[in-house]
Order: structure tokens, then sequence, then C-alpha cells
């Protein structure tokens, strides 16, 4: 399975995770009141600017991840348009691009392993509620490990249903799909118990 | 113990795999997908903290860069935009599903599920609607009209299906209801 994160990601991957989590932070609470178009289309090309400091694949997969948004700001500022309210669209559509680029730049520059080591590090108070947080980092590993296996057991029985039938199998494959992610959940959790448990 | 966690953790990627089912993708930008009727699965089947938990491991790995998300968007992004209500509630529907399920004791099994998962699109509808409207100060119809009523239709039959799925899953491995142990 592949991460959103980039092979090289040059000056930005060389900082630590924690640090550039707390950035985003720090500017989407500082974006988000901003009213001025001006400004906005400042952070914008402020936020391009990072892409582009990392070189052009950076830069190309940037706008590809960009790309899920195209569709909503045209039909957004069309809207405002029509109601008559541009600079309101304008605004909305600036603010959008901007915050979710900047984002999508932290995730891009941080490895997964990375991330997650945050996340345990920021759980770790738990563990005096009584929480053990080792669990917690057994079930992402368990998810990522899965997700690909339930992947090719979907694929499977697609080709089943295909090579019976002309017509797509649409939502009845997930019954058995979902009585497959149980039987694996039951021999994992047998597995786990036969060495020792969690 | 183990069992929990290996439950909350397939349904995790469960969901995740249900994202991989084309669905369509609206005017308005918000696509209509198998996935959140994985959201449903986990409430019924799991029942309302299991299924929470299910909800929460899987957004916490698209947060951290995983592209699980329908369409194959992952990331941080996706939790900047006026429409991350709809992730946050999630968990919640999930949760109030779930509940339902467990507390459910009238004579159809299929009609809690399908009643349950209904309830449970509703109050994501709620998380998503306030959250959008803090978000973008749009009037209470603009936010109605884009991103909720598109949904009711797609939803109500998501229901369903997940109404049925459950009770199919129920007749199957009836251990594996965890929602109704």
């Amino acid at each position: 399975m592949l991460a959103l994160s980039l092979q090289n990601s040059g000056w930005a991957g060389k900082l630590p995770a924690g640090a550039k989590l707390l950035a985003l932070m720090g500017a989407t609470v500082l974006l988000y009141p901003v009213q001025s178009p001006q400004i906005l289309a400042g952070a914008l090309l402020a936020v391009g600017g990072l892409y582009g400091s990392l070189g052009r694949t950076a830069m190309a997969s940037g706008l590809a991840m960009l790309k899920p948004l195209v569709m909503i700001c045209l039909v957004i500022t069309l809207y405002h348009i029509a109601i008559g309210a541009f600079d309101r669209g304008l605004v909305f559509v600036l603010k959008l691009l901007a915050m979710v680029g900047i984002a999508n730049f932290v995730t891009m520059t941080t490895r997964l392993s990375d991330m997650m080591e945050v996340i345990l590090r920021l759980l770790r108070p738990l563990q005096r509620l009584g929480v053990n947080t080792s669990i917690i980092a057994l079930a992402f590993t368990l998810v990522i490990r899965f997700t690909p296996v339930l992947i090719l057991k979907a694929r499977a029985l697609t080709e089943a249903w295909r090579a019976r039938s002309k017509a797509r199998a649409g939502w009845r494959i997930i019954i058995p799909l979902v009585l497959l992610a149980l039987d694996d959940a039951d021999n994992v959790a047998e597995a786990l118990r036969a060495r020792g448990g969690v | 113990m183990e069992k929990n966690l290996t439950y909350i953790a397939l349904f995790a990627a469960l969901i995740a795999v249900l994202g991989l089912i084309p669905g369509v993708t609206l005017g308005s930008g918000i696509p209509i997908n198998a996935q959140s009727l994985g959201i449903m699965l986990c409430g019924t089947i799991l029942g309302g903290k299991r299924g929470a938990l299910a909800v929460v491991l899987f957004l916490a790995l698209v947060a951290m860069g995983l592209p699980l998300l329908y369409g194959g968007r992952g990331g941080l992004g996706v939790f900047t935009t006026p429409w991350t209500g709809f992730l946050f509630g999630f968990p919640v529907a999930a949760y109030v599903t779930g509940r339902i399920m467990e507390k459910w004791n009238g004579r159809s099994f299929l009609v809690g599920a399908v009643l349950a998962a209904v309830i449970g699109a509703l109050v994501l509808y709620l998380v998503a609607y306030v959250y959008f409207m803090e978000m973008t100060g749009s009037s209470l119809v603009e936010t109605f009209a884009t991103i909720v009523a598109p949904f009711i239709p797609g939803d109500l039959l998501k229901a369903v299906v997940a109404g049925f799925i459950t009770q199919a899953v129920y007749k199957a491995r009836p251990s594996a209801l965890l929602s109704r142990a």
C-alpha cells in the first residue's frame, strides 16, 4: 500500500514531524479567521513556494492531491457569482486551497512511521489512566497489514462474481467480504492469544 | 481482549476496502460511495464503543498519510476543509448506531438494524451541518441544500443495505455480532 509521502522530500523531510504538525496547527488557526482575498492569495502563493522549493516532482504531486478540489472550487465560484457575492466565493476558494495545500505539504514531507511516532507520543499520557498504548500501535500495524489482504479478497470475490454474471457485483459481494473479514479477525485473535496475548 | 482488538482493526480495514467500490461524485463535491456503509456496519455489527474505535483507528491512519478515503484521498489535507465535519461525525454516527443496536429489543432484527443506521446517519448530518456552517458562515438553507439534501436518498438506501448485511452476518456468524453479545 502506497503512502502519500514523497520519496525525496528535501529540507522539509529533515524537520521533525512534531514541529511540522505544530506549524500546521498554527497556520490553520491563523488562516481560519482571515477574510481578505489579498492576504489569502499571498498565503496561497507562499504555499506554492513551499512546494516549489522541493522541486518539480513535489509540485506535480502537490497539484495532483488538490485535483479532487478543482470541481468543487469551480462550482462554488459559479454559485457565488450567480448570487452576486463573488468576494465571498473567492475567499472561500482561496482559503480552502491554502489550508488543504499546507496540510498536504506536511503529509508529503513526513514519513508514515514518523507520523505514527508523534501520535503514540501524544497518547503516552493515557498510560497513566491505564490505557495500554502498545495495543494502539499493534492496532495500527494490523490495519496497515490487513487492508491489502482484504483488497485482494474483495478482488477475488468480484472476479468470481464476474465469471458467473454479466451484472455488476455491487453491494452483493459485501456480505461474503464481511464474513471473510470476521473469520480473519477470529483467526488473528487466536494467533495472538497463542503467542501470549496482548 | 484479543478478539476486540482484531475485530476493531479488521473493521477499520473494511471501511478502507469499501471505499474502493466505485461511487458517484456530486456537483457539490461530496462523493456518494460505500465508505459510509462501512461506518454503519461498524455500528450495527461491532456495537457502539468498538464501532466508534474502529472508525477512529481508520481516521487516524488517514491523517497519518495513508490514502484510504474514497478516491484514494488521505493525509492531513482532508481534515482542513469545511466538509471535515463528515469525518468527525463518522465515529459519533457509528457510536449512536451501535448503541441503538445494543439496546434494540423489538421483534424484527432487520428493522432495528435499519433504524439504527438511519439515526446514525442523522447524527452524522447534524455534526457535518454544524461544522460546515461554523467554517463557512453559510446560511441554514444553503448548508442544507449543499451538504444534507443530496445524501438523503443514498443514505436511506445504504441503511437498508446495512440492515440486510447485518442480518446476513447474524445468521452466518451469530457469535461475531458483538453488538448483540
